[in-house]
Formats: C-alpha cells, structure tokens, sequence
C-alpha cells in the first residue's frame, strides 16, 4: 500500500488539569490520498477533536500525527502553521468567511498569507475558483451580502486556495437547507474528482456519508466501524 | 500591499466606529500635547529673549582683588580687611577677545567700558551708569538699533546715546548737549544722538552709551576696557562656555543663568510641569488605544483563527495589531497636529500686547509636528503589543469550535 497522506497513530486527547476528560482513546486512522471520506458520529463522540488534530490545529495528548510520512509533533507552531497553509484546507460549519473582505478576497487570503504578498497569478486563481463554483459575478460581493449557500462555497474555494492535498470540512453542509447542503457537497465531489485533492467530512447526515468513497464512525472517542461508500 | 497590511487596513476601515474613536482620542491627547508644547516653548522663548534682549549671555570681566597677607614671622593676621574693588581693565584684553572671538559657539563679543558718571543739564543730574562702547561690535551683543525711538545709534566722537527716562528727567532730546561727570572729577560735553527704549525703566534711565575712547578717558582707563560681553548661539550652553573661558583666559567669565537664577529655576520647573502633564497624555492615550485593540480582538477572535487555520503565522497576526496600533497613533497625529496648532494659533491670537505682539506667543514648527508625530506613532505600537500577544495566543480549534 502507498504511503498515506495523512496517519495517526495511538492518538489520545484530554482535556482539563483537574477533572480530566477524556475525549479521544487510541485512534489510529489513514487517510489516502485523493481520498474522499466521511467521519461520523453522535454528537459529543469527539469527531471535532479528532478533526482539530488532523488538521495539525491541535496537538494530540498522546501518540503521532504524520503527515506525507512526516511526524507532526516535534515541530513548533510557526511550522505547523507553515505547514497547515501547505497542504490542508479547512470548511466550517458556520462558513466563516472573513466579513472585512469579498468574496474574491476571501479566496485571496490563504495565497497571501502563505506568500505573504500578492504575487502574479493569485487573483486570476482567485478568480479561477470562483468561476469553478459558480459566482464569478459575485466576486466583489462582501461576504456578508452573500447567501449562506453561497458563503459555504466561496469557503470551498478558499480551502482549496493553495492546492491542498487534503480538505477538512466540519459538517459542511449542517447549516445549509437540503438542496443547497446537496450542491455544495457535489461541489465537494467534484473537486475531489477533477484536482485529487483528498476530503474527509464529517457529518451526521447519513445521506451524505453514503455518498462518500469511506465512512468512518467514532462513537466515544473509538472508531467504532469502518465501511466503504455507495457511490465512487 | 503585504497581506498583513491588507489585513490590518481592512480591520481599521471596517470597524468604523471603534476607529473613528480611537482616532479622535488620539487626536484629542496629540494637539494638547502640541498645544502645551507651542505654548510652553513660546512662552519660554519670550520670556529668555526679554530678559537677554538687554543682558549680554556672559560678561567677562578682570578678577577680583585679594589681599595676600605678608607672612613676616610668627604673627598671623586676625582678620583679613577686603578691598574696595576698584574699577580696573583687563589685562591684555585685545587677546582675550581674539580668544573668545574664536571659541566654537561664540557668535560675538565685543569690549565695554563701564562705570559710574552723573549726567548734568543745568541743575538737573542724575547718577548713570556710563557704557563706552565700540557701536558695531556691541550691536551684534545687544541690538539697540530696533529699540531706538528717536536719532540713530552712533557713538562716534563726543556722540551719546541715552534712555527715554533720562531724555524725560532732564528735558532733552536728539541734538542736545549732556554733561557727564565722572566720580574722578573728569567731565565732557555731548551731543545726543539717539534715545532708546529697552522696554526697561531702569535701564532707559541709567544707560548712556558713548564712545570707548570717551569712556576710557572720563573713566581714567586709557587703553583698557573694564568687561568683554559675549554673545553665544545656543543660550543654554552659555554656563559651559563661560566655563571654558575663565579656563582659557583666567578672568571672570559670568553666564546670564549664573546671573539669573531664579528665571532659569522658574523655566526649569515649567518645563517640568509641561513635561509631567504631556506624559500622562501619552499615556493615557497609550491606554486607551491599547484598551480599544484589546476589544477589538475579542470581537475579531473568530476571524483570528479562521487566519490562523488558514496558515496565518503567530508573527503575521502580531504584525496585524502592531500595524494597526502604529496606524492608529500616525493618523491620529496627524488629526491631532491640526487640532493642537489650530488652538495654539487661536489661543495666541486672543490676548495682544500693546505693541500688537501676542501675550502668550506660540511656537510651533515641523520639529514640533515630527516629534508628535513620532511619539504618537511608537506609542501606538507599544500600546498595541498586549492586543497582539493576546491575539498570538488564541487557539484556533477553541475559536472556531465556540466562537
């Protein structure tokens, strides 16, 4: 088997000094490149924890996080932050976006920060995303003027700013109603297809997990199951 | 632009408000601080140029003499009698002018023969203090010519230049004969010139200017000169360089700060009291700009950590607030400048002395403008450091789990 892009291996994490809470026992967990998994689970079974260390956003308490092979844990917040812009793209459940910027600026901003000013090329990729998701005509809409639907998509396209090899999506489509939920999560589907960027989601919307490539289900801080998908 | 300019710009304009009210604070404490600086120094400024408009910066003059006891024996002398200072020249004095003349920070000096005489017009006398001058070298020490009411400032030959009291206690003016007699039984006839007014009673009184030869010779002081007045560039160094001039030429050298002690004590604790007041400003400006920030991350946590989970680095967003807290301090200087000479100049122009200048002159120049500038700016980046390490701090997982 290939390398995998993302591995954790034995991750534990726990919260508070006193009475300690033990969010996440052992979890060991691959996910491939251009992958397209779904990470379930009951509210509380600890799914954003697991998705906060997956995306080097917080340290595990025990056990490795290796990305491209790379142990995560000896490297200091700059390079994790350095690394973060690199290779991972993050969507959120309350889209997000920055309300100081437009929609074009939003895509705009990881470049920048990763390049530190704005270089030839970015704004036409800027643009370029936007077209891809449908709102090339929004592109100077504040984000605040924008619908929710197309909010979660403009975050779509800035995840994807800097070419990740793996987006994070925290129940992308939750606050969404089902239509919009359904074409944004097709958004997701073809960029997965057309870039081979990998995707894990997680969600608790069993009809979107079955539309995944792999479902992984965490009750309690353990994956419980694993399954392949319906749809390829 | 550099993203974090971008960003931080974008967090300024967006937050219309909190800015335009951080701005006006700012603008508030820099035009006080401009305003009590242009006053202060005006003020100041006004005051030095009174006191020297008739006061050389250092007078040098022959030292004191002592009495040296003979020691003749075993008797040791009980008491020492002082002597009578009596009037005598410098010796060597043309030297001792070159040398001054050439000392770094000396702008001009010039010779005086200075004593007591009595100007006589009838029965009318009055005690005067006779000053025998050489009439350029002393209009570049202190300038009579702009302070003359009547006549010119010419000394030459049997010529006198006096006050308006003395003109109005004897009942003369330009073209008159005057009569000075000196306490050595001398006397001699001259023509007025000119009569001054120095802005000083006294002064306009006593003072008579004649020529160095004239003077010598009522004096009984041929070929000497009693003092050498210098003048200086930076008045605060006169002290230090009459220092260096008693050093060099070994005679007594006297500062105007040595002669008027109680204006310079008095100038020193305005300058205190202003410097007091203007650093409480900074501060408090210092607070507010900081207090304003630190909401302003609050309010901004989410944003802060979606940048971070984007891979915004801890120095980037430090650069962030910095940038701002530094924006903040410059622009709002600038409004303050503005505000600060607008009331200096209005201030000014509400109290006019009789002779149409201003009671309380103000000073205000670029150097002032920059300095306000300047402190306002490291202010406003100093202020912004907590905002930004608290900024620095924020865990990006927490934010955009709760926030």
């Amino acid at each position: 088997m290939a390398e995998p892009l993302l591995l954790l291996e034995g991750v534990t994490k726990s919260f508070g000094d006193g009475v300690v809470t033990h969010v996440l026992h052992g979890i060991d967990l691959a996910v491939g490149r251009g992958e397209f998994a779904a990470l379930i689970g009951p509210s509380g079974s600890g799914k954003s924890t697991l998705l906060h260390i997956l995306g080097l956003l917080d340290r595990p308490t025990a056990g490795r996080v290796l990305l491209e092979g790379r142990d995560t844990g000896p490297l200091d917040d700059d390079a994790r932050t350095a690394l973060r812009g690199r290779a991972l793209g993050f969507v959120f459940q309350f889209h997000h976006l920055l309300p100081e910027f437009t929609a074009l600026e939003n895509v705009l901003l990881p470049m920048l920060a990763r390049a530190g000013r704005e270089r030839p090329g970015m704004r036409a990729r800027a643009r370029a995303l936007l077209d891809a998701i449908g709102l090339s005509e929004r592109a100077s809409f504040r984000a605040t003027d924008l619908s929710g639907g197309q909010q979660q998509r403009v975050a779509i396209a800035r995840a994807l700013a800097n070419e990740p090899l793996l987006v994070l999506a925290d129940e992308p489509t939750g606050n969404l109603d089902t239509e919009t939920g359904a074409n944004a999560f097709e958004m997701l589907r073809r960029f997965n297809r057309e870039l081979g960027t990998a995707f894990l989601v997680v969600t608790h919307d069993m009809r979107i997990a079955d539309r995944c490539d792999r479902v992984v289900e965490l009750v309690d801080g353990r994956i419980r199951a694993e399954r392949r998908g319906g749809v390829g | 632009m550099p993203f974090t300019w971008l960003v931080a710009l974008r967090f300024l304009r967006e937050g219309r408000f909190q800015t335009l009210l951080i701005l006006s604070g700012v603008g508030v404490g820099v035009g006080v601080i401009v305003f009590l600086s242009a006053l202060i120094s005006g003020l100041q400024t006004s005051l030095v140029d009174r006191t020297l408009g008739t006061q050389p910066h250092i007078v040098m003059r022959a030292p004191d003499d002592v009495v040296r006891p003979a020691r003749q024996g075993p008797a040791v002398a009980a008491r020492l009698e002082p002597p009578a200072q009596r009037l005598r020249s410098i010796l060597a004095w043309q030297q001792a002018l070159s040398t001054v003349r050439a000392l770094p920070g000396v702008t001009a000096a010039a010779p005086i023969v200075g004593g007591a005489a009595f100007a006589v017009r009838g029965l009318a006398n009055r005690s005067v203090a006779l000053r025998g001058v050489d009439g350029p070298s002393y209009a570049r020490i202190i300038d009579i010519e702009p302070r003359l009411v009547a006549g010119a400032f010419d000394v030459s030959g049997t010529r006198a230049v006096i006050g308006t009291e003395l003109a109005k206690d004897l009942g003369i003016g330009v073209g008159d004969k005057l009569r000075i007699e000196t306490p050595i039984g001398r006397s001699d006839v001259f023509l007025v010139s000119g009569v001054f007014d120095v802005g000083n009673k006294d002064l306009n009184l006593r003072w008579v200017f004649v020529s160095l030869r004239s003077a010598q010779t009522l004096l009984d002081l041929v070929g000497g000169v009693s003092t050498i007045e210098v003048k200086v560039a930076r008045i605060f160094d006169a002290e230090a360089i009459a220092g260096e001039i008693s050093g060099r030429t070994g005679l007594v050298a006297e500062s105007w700060m040595r002669l008027n002690t109680q204006l310079l004590v008095g100038l020193r604790s305005q300058s205190a009291s202003s410097w007091m007041i203007q650093l409480f400003v900074v501060v408090a400006v210092a607070l507010g700009i900081a207090s304003v920030l630190v909401v302003s991350v609050v309010q901004k946590s989410r944003e802060i950590g979606i940048l971070k989970a984007m891979g915004t680095s801890t120095r980037q967003v430090v650069r962030i607030f910095l940038i701002q807290g530094a924006l903040v301090g410059l622009v709002g200087s600038v409004a303050g400048v503005a505000f600060g000479s607008g009331l200096a100049l209005f201030f000014a122009s509400l109290a006019k002395n009789p002779d149409g200048s201003a009671t309380f002159p103000v000073e205000l120049g670029p150097g002032l403008f920059l300095a306000a500038a300047a402190v306002a700016t490291v202010t406003g980046l100093l202020s912004a450091v907590a905002p930004a390490r608290r900024a620095a701090r924020l865990d990006p997982a927490e934010v955009i789990r709760y926030g």
